[in-house]
């Protein structure tokens, strides 16, 4: 079985890290992120990681066609803000501002953002643009904007990375737990399962799945995580395997801690160390996956511009090389640097797991 | 050893049973059934003679009668055993979307794919064990470092853009025409052909696909052999053969690559799932009738027989490549015994 490739990988491995020295004051995190900054590779993923975050986080403020400021008629509006705030139910458009194109205002002083556009404004007077200074990223056949659909779409992913895995993380490790810490037949059902899961063609499930139930981010969040769990579950099973029969968990047991509590709170935080290297890995792998569907064509709605939907454009017009270039690459940035993360994390919590996957 | 293997093969049965459930009850849960979807027009092939008979009669009468005709009408578990006693014979039943029977769909098709991922398992395996080799042999040299990188870096290359770059600068679109963007074989192939020409052929149709779906594996199977060849020669017996002044040659290549590929046998296991996954896009980019494009047709089609046959046909796979891992596994390392197998 695999668990022995493992097991063996991890007996080959002599590594200086596993003295593990927590030194003094700040605790395990804080060693942590002092022996993970000494990694140049994986804190330049690190950073990569953070910037990604940002984007995400402001692209409305960096791809958009409203004004961060407007002057009209006399007065002085903050479209971007405001359209949070409508959105909310807080406050609402003004008379003269409600459905307008802010570019075709006249008499108007406006200050734009960086990209005017976004990735749902069709113009079809400007289909398949190569790059340019207007168009950063080209357009595609709609005459959409690929730079502002990539701002955009990298919402998309990262929240399908974030929200899959953890589902996958909850289902995981309280499988990994009880079949740990339970052991023998329960441990033997448990097991079972992940071995049923591991012999599930996962991606045709997950088009399956995808191409049956209605096309929507949230159902495929919930797919992607549900069919991911079983290497967290496996590596939560295994740790709770070894610290079971610790003296420390044994004198709680003896003390008469209820099982819950010896589980949650003495064994998983001790736990946790290859789970955490494994989410990190798990991300990436669920971006994979959902630019894999929406390059299919499953999953998302199809009006949703995501990087894998931009890339199966390409697929299809093949002279318009900006559709493939930039979109796979930011799939594989975003990629790479989670897997950079993930090793250099492993390097430093796990002395003992090795392997890529 | 035959005793071992009857074990595996009953070991099986549960778990396909398993894997065959899951399947079945997510097809039979979903929104939706096919019956519905035949009357909504959404189904092909019959159509046309089932829709005009149903003009005259209600459309809850044809409802009843094509949930009859596909045995919908009866509970979940029923329909379950019936498709569990049917498959004993091959029998997946027919298309809905041709009327064809399902199996033949299939078995004209497995070839195809079976050929992709051989070649690909083979061209992961030529390429990662002397990379590893070399990187355990000269281990945290420049020439270690540069190749784990280049292997890590095209570990992260997502599948998706790997092709689609292919299609859009060597495939022959405004750019270079290196290989060819569709099918297994050329438009004027004939059998008349002379051998060469026809493997020639061949070749160059399979290439890309067959890059596309082994270059990931490169990094993962040559970490390993670099770990498990360290490990062995950490070992007394090579610091013994060493010491009595065998050529390190003889010593990397007689004792110690012999006894670090052992391992190396499981991860056919693990490479096996994603290989069917990648046949997905990879067929469906690069138009390959392979049973990764069927799936992706039917899928979109909601053609329930294929998809189960489908599903559990690669499940069938997936189970046979970790049965024969652990064979050979328990084939080359006798000291795995079944009931001693570690957890």
């Amino acid at each position: 079985m695999t668990s022995t490739i493992s097991n063996s990988a991890a007996a080959a491995t002599t590594d200086k890290n596993s003295r593990a020295g927590i030194e003094a004051a700040g605790g395990l995190w804080s060693d942590v992120w002092r022996r993970f900054r000494r990694n140049r590779v994986a804190l330049a993923g690190f950073y990569v990681v953070c910037f990604l975050a940002v984007i995400a986080l402001f692209a409305d403020f960096i791809a958009n066609d409203k004004p961060y400021y407007l002057e009209y008629r006399g007065k002085v509006y903050f479209p971007i803000f405001r359209s949070y705030l409508v959105g909310m139910g807080l406050g609402h458009w003004p008379a003269e501002l409600v459905n307008v194109n802010f570019k075709k205002l006249e008499a108007a002083k406006a200050i734009f953002p960086p990209n005017p556009y976004r990735p749902s404004n069709i113009n079809l007077l400007e289909p398949l643009e190569s790059p340019s200074g207007k168009h950063w990223f080209g357009t595609d056949k709609l005459g959409r904007d690929v730079a502002s659909g990539m701002i955009h779409g990298s919402r998309i992913s990262l929240s399908i990375g974030f929200v899959a895995v953890g589902i996958a993380v909850i289902i995981g490790v309280m499988l990994g737990a009880i079949a740990g810490y339970f052991g023998s037949w329960v441990d033997l059902m448990v097991s079972r399962l992940f071995e049923i899961m591991l012999s599930i063609p996962t991606f045709f499930l997950l088009i399956t799945v995808a191409a049956l139930l209605p096309p929507s981010i949230f159902l495929t969040m919930a797919i992607i995580g549900m069919t991911s769990w079983v290497g967290m579950a496996r590596f939560t099973r295994n740790e709770f395997l070894r610290i079971r029969n610790l003296d420390y968990v044994t004198s709680a047991i003896a003390l008469g801690v209820t099982d819950r509590k010896v589980m949650y709170k003495h064994i998983l935080p001790n736990a946790l160390a290859p789970v955490i290297v494994s989410v990190v890995l798990g991300i990436a792998g669920a971006i994979l996956v959902e630019s894999s569907l929406s390059f299919l064509g499953l999953g998302v709605p199809a009006e949703l511009v995501t990087w894998g939907s931009i890339l199966h454009e390409a697929s299809t017009t093949t002279f318009a090389w900006w559709l493939a270039v930039f979109p796979g690459f930011a799939i594989f940035i975003t990629v790479l640097a989670y897997y950079l993360v993930g090793e250099g994390l492993r390097e430093v919590l796990d002395p003992r797991l090795r392997g890529l996957r | 050893m035959s005793s071992y293997l009857v074990q595996r093969l009953l070991l099986l049965i549960p778990t396909f049973i398993g894997v065959t459930l899951i399947g079945f009850s997510v097809m039979h849960l979903a929104p939706g059934d096919p019956a519905e979807l035949r009357a909504a027009g959404g189904l092909g092939g019959a159509r046309e003679g089932a829709i005009s008979r149903n003009k005259q009669g209600s459309v809850d009468e044809a409802l009843s009668q094509w949930r009859k005709q596909y045995g919908l009408d009866r509970p979940l578990p029923i329909q379950y055993a019936v498709w569990l006693h049917n498959l004993a014979t091959l029998n997946f039943g027919d298309s809905f979307k041709d009327n064809q029977p399902v199996w033949q769909k299939i078995s004209e098709r497995i070839p195809v794919t079976v050929k992709l991922n051989v070649l690909s398992i083979l061209l992961v395996y030529v390429v990662a064990i002397p990379l590893g080799i070399y990187s355990a042999t000269h281990p945290n040299s420049f020439g270690d470092k540069a190749t784990t990188l280049i292997a890590f870096v095209l570990f992260a290359v997502p599948l998706i853009w790997a092709a689609t770059m292919a299609i859009v600068f060597i495939c022959g679109g405004d750019f270079l025409y290196l290989f060819p963007p569709a099918g297994l074989e050329s438009l004027e192939y004939s059998s008349a052909w002379p051998l060469w020409r026809k493997f020639t052929d061949q070749a160059w149709h399979l290439f890309l696909p067959v890059v596309m779906l082994s270059y990931d594996g490169f990094a993962g199977l040559s970490r390993y052999m670099r770990a498990s060849m360290l490990e062995v020669m950490g070992q007394d017996f090579v610091q013994m053969a060493r010491a009595k002044g065998l050529p390190a040659r003889v010593v990397i290549f007689k004792h110690v690559l012999r006894n670090s590929l052992i391992p190396q046998v499981t991860i056919l296991a693990s490479i096996l799932p994603g290989l069917i996954g990648g046949s997905v896009i990879i067929e469906t980019i690069f138009s390959i009738p392979g049973l990764g494009q069927l799936g992706y047709e039917s899928v979109l089609a909601r053609d329930y027989p294929t998809v189960m046959a489908l599903f559990t046909v690669s499940a069938l796979l997936t189970l046979l490549g970790i049965l024969i891992s652990d064979l050979l596994l328990a084939l080359v390392d006798p000291r795995i015994a079944f009931g001693r197998r570690q957890q």
